[in-house]
């Protein structure tokens, strides 16, 4: 059970082409709703059975978030589209806007359909310009066949759509960052409450979900919540695309049904590179603490597993690491990014990701004090919670996590003033 | 505070006028501003590929926007420049997928080869390197991006053969 939904036109020759993606009964389900005026409620609460759950990374259920959207109030509603793809490791979406882009049209004219939206914006992350060019593409054939504009198919409903491109900033991924960054401001978080729903771009009722979560909704609706539900595992349902990377022999996207378990998606990402040990896994994204690896090839690849485990299935995308990475660095590396992409908004997550890298790297480059562990510990807990959004914890995060695993790195480094790794 | 209302056409060629008003014609006729990260990208890369502030200010004058709301905007975001740049901007992935797959080999080729490091263009004005974030193609890592095209599975030879089929 592989490519089922978001992936399913992918063994086709050019399957960003309106004439193939409907030579697979693409906006058949989209034609369906128009004309049966099906009722939005039925479709919030189909999306609902179905499980699907915010594929960015916050798992938020997405028929509960469609149904915080007063359908009736009278104004302009949006839909906006997340292909802000920015989480390192994770390289999905973009497959999905190179490979599908008219699933996640169909996806979100029927969202639009749902909570009463007649407009909508997909924030392209600036950077993915071949993906920003197929999607366009994919907009005009749409417009010309009728799928975009007014008065869709003569159902009487309006539905417009448009790109917003980014301009390099990984912030932009929260959701309230992105409506500031379409409103052509400083990306930068806003307090909730209230939430988009309530008071989301230019003021107005608005859903903002993530691509593959949006371009799951065409499949759903055609072959009902249940059917994806019953792909995946309680509490997890349907496929999910996995970004593999690291040291394996063939990284790339995988879409798979939940809960499937973690050896079988690195059989299928063809095992470890010459032959050598799998030492730890960074699971959703980085930042998802890491997972040993010995621990990891006994989990299985769904929300409630993975957060067994201490860490979170976040986005999908699962870094592989071999027993020559030097753990200290890893987290060097990865502490320098929420370092440069803090906003700057937020003193505890401004002053606290600097702090934590200029301490790892200190420990890295073999000027570590004793004292340097529990300062990281005592510095990630307190950006932890005490930020407007989530990149504070996104950093404090891994640094919880790789001292939880790999502590004895740490130390080595601080005693020896070296890694204990070969190759480190 | 009195705003000289300036005949807009003046401010960029017709052809650069055209295409911001494509983006602006995507937002609702009050927000004009949402179009700023469109404009200053069409604006830059006709600028060899850097934003000056006059260029700045003119963009906030076809957008009318406070001029302080299109430096917040340009400084905020790392794909605009504030600074000139090469011809060809060598953007590096240096994150974990890219490190662990040998980005460090391929930055230093780079550099040997092109004698410049970060933040840095070449004398005659063709290349310059930048060290950048997560550009979303791990699976293909080492990578680096060229202008708008991404270049992936990457080996000093292959950076070799790409850099000699630019002009």
């Amino acid at each position: 059970m592989v490519n089922e939904v978001c992936l399913r036109t992918l063994d086709l020759e050019r399957p960003w082409l309106m004439e193939q993606y409907q030579s697979r009964g693409g906006y058949e389900v989209l034609k369906q709703v128009l004309s049966e005026k099906r009722a939005p409620e039925d479709i919030i609460e189909e999306v609902k059975k179905s499980g699907l759950r915010g594929r960015g990374g916050a798992g938020f259920p997405t028929g509960l978030k469609w149904s915080f959207i007063s359908r009736n109030a009278p104004g302009q509603k949006y839909v906006v589209c997340n292909s802000d793809e920015g989480e390192p490791g994770t390289f999905k979406d973009r497959d999905i806007l190179r490979y599908n882009p008219h699933q996640l049209i169909e996806g979100m004219i029927l969202a639009g359909y749902a909570i009463g939206a007649t407009r909508g914006y997909n924030y392209i992350r600036g950077e993915f310009w071949e993906p920003y060019e197929r999607f366009e593409q994919a907009l005009q054939e749409a417009r010309e066949a009728g799928f975009l504009g007014e008065n869709l198919l003569g159902s009487g409903f309006d539905f417009e759509l448009h790109t917003h491109l980014g301009g390099g900033a990984y912030i932009c991924g929260e959701e309230t960052a992105l409506l500031e960054s379409i409103e052509g401001k400083k990306g930068q978080p806003r307090y909730k409450p209230p939430f988009p729903a309530h008071f989301g771009l230019y003021g107005r009722p608005t859903i903002i979900n993530n691509t593959e979560s949006l371009a799951s909704i065409p499949m759903i609706l055609e072959k009902g919540g249940e059917w994806f539900a019953d792909i995946g595992v309680k509490n997890s349902g349907g496929s999910k695309l996995f970004s593999i990377s690291g040291n394996i022999n063939n990284p790339g996207v995988f879409e798979i049904p939940m809960g499937t378990p973690f050896s079988e998606l690195l059989e299928m990402a063809g095992g470890m590179r010459d032959g050598r040990k799998i030492k730890a896994v960074i699971p959703g994204g980085s930042s998802a603490p890491v997972i040993p690896g010995e621990q990891m090839m006994d989990l299985n690849m769904d929300y409630d597993s993975i957060a067994g485990a201490g860490s979170m299935l976040g986005s999908g995308a699962v870094i592989v690491l071999d027993d020559t990475n030097c753990m200290v660095k890893t987290l060097e590396r990865m502490s320098y990014f929420y370092h440069e992409e803090s906003c700057g908004q937020c003193t505890p997550c401004r002053e606290g990701t600097g702090w934590l890298y200029r301490v790892v790297h200190r420990i890295e480059s073999g000027q570590g004090r004793q004292e340097d562990l529990d300062l990281l510990d005592d510095v990630a807990d307190k950006i932890s919670g005490k930020t407007i959004c989530a990149l504070g914890d996104a950093a404090a995060l891994p640094v919880q996590g790789m001292l939880r695993h790999y502590r004895d790195e740490f130390q080595y480094h601080i005693d020896h003033k070296r890694c204990m790794v070969g190759a480190g | 505070m009195t705003v000289t209302v300036k005949d807009k056409t003046e401010l960029f060629s017709p052809q650069i006028c055209a295409e911001i008003d494509r983006w602006i014609a995507k937002y609702p006729a009050e927000w004009k501003q949402s179009a700023v990260m469109g404009a200053l990208m069409i604006v830059q890369d006709d600028n060899g590929g850097w934003l000056t502030t006059e260029l700045m200010d003119r963009v906030a004058d076809y957008l009318e926007m406070p001029p302080i709301a299109v430096y917040e905007v340009a400084t905020f975001y790392s794909m605009y420049e504030l600074k000139p740049v090469g011809k060809h901007k060598i953007c590096v992935c240096t994150n974990v997928s890219c490190m662990t797959n040998k980005s460090d080999l391929i930055v230093e080729h780079l550099e040997k080869k092109l004698g410049i490091s970060f933040g840095e263009v070449t004398e005659d004005g063709r290349f310059s390197m930048k060290e950048v974030e997560c550009l979303g193609a791990c699976g293909g890592a080492p990578m680096m991006q060229i202008g708008k095209q991404y270049y992936e599975n990457l080996t000093p030879e292959i950076v070799d053969a790409i850099l000699e089929g630019l002009e």
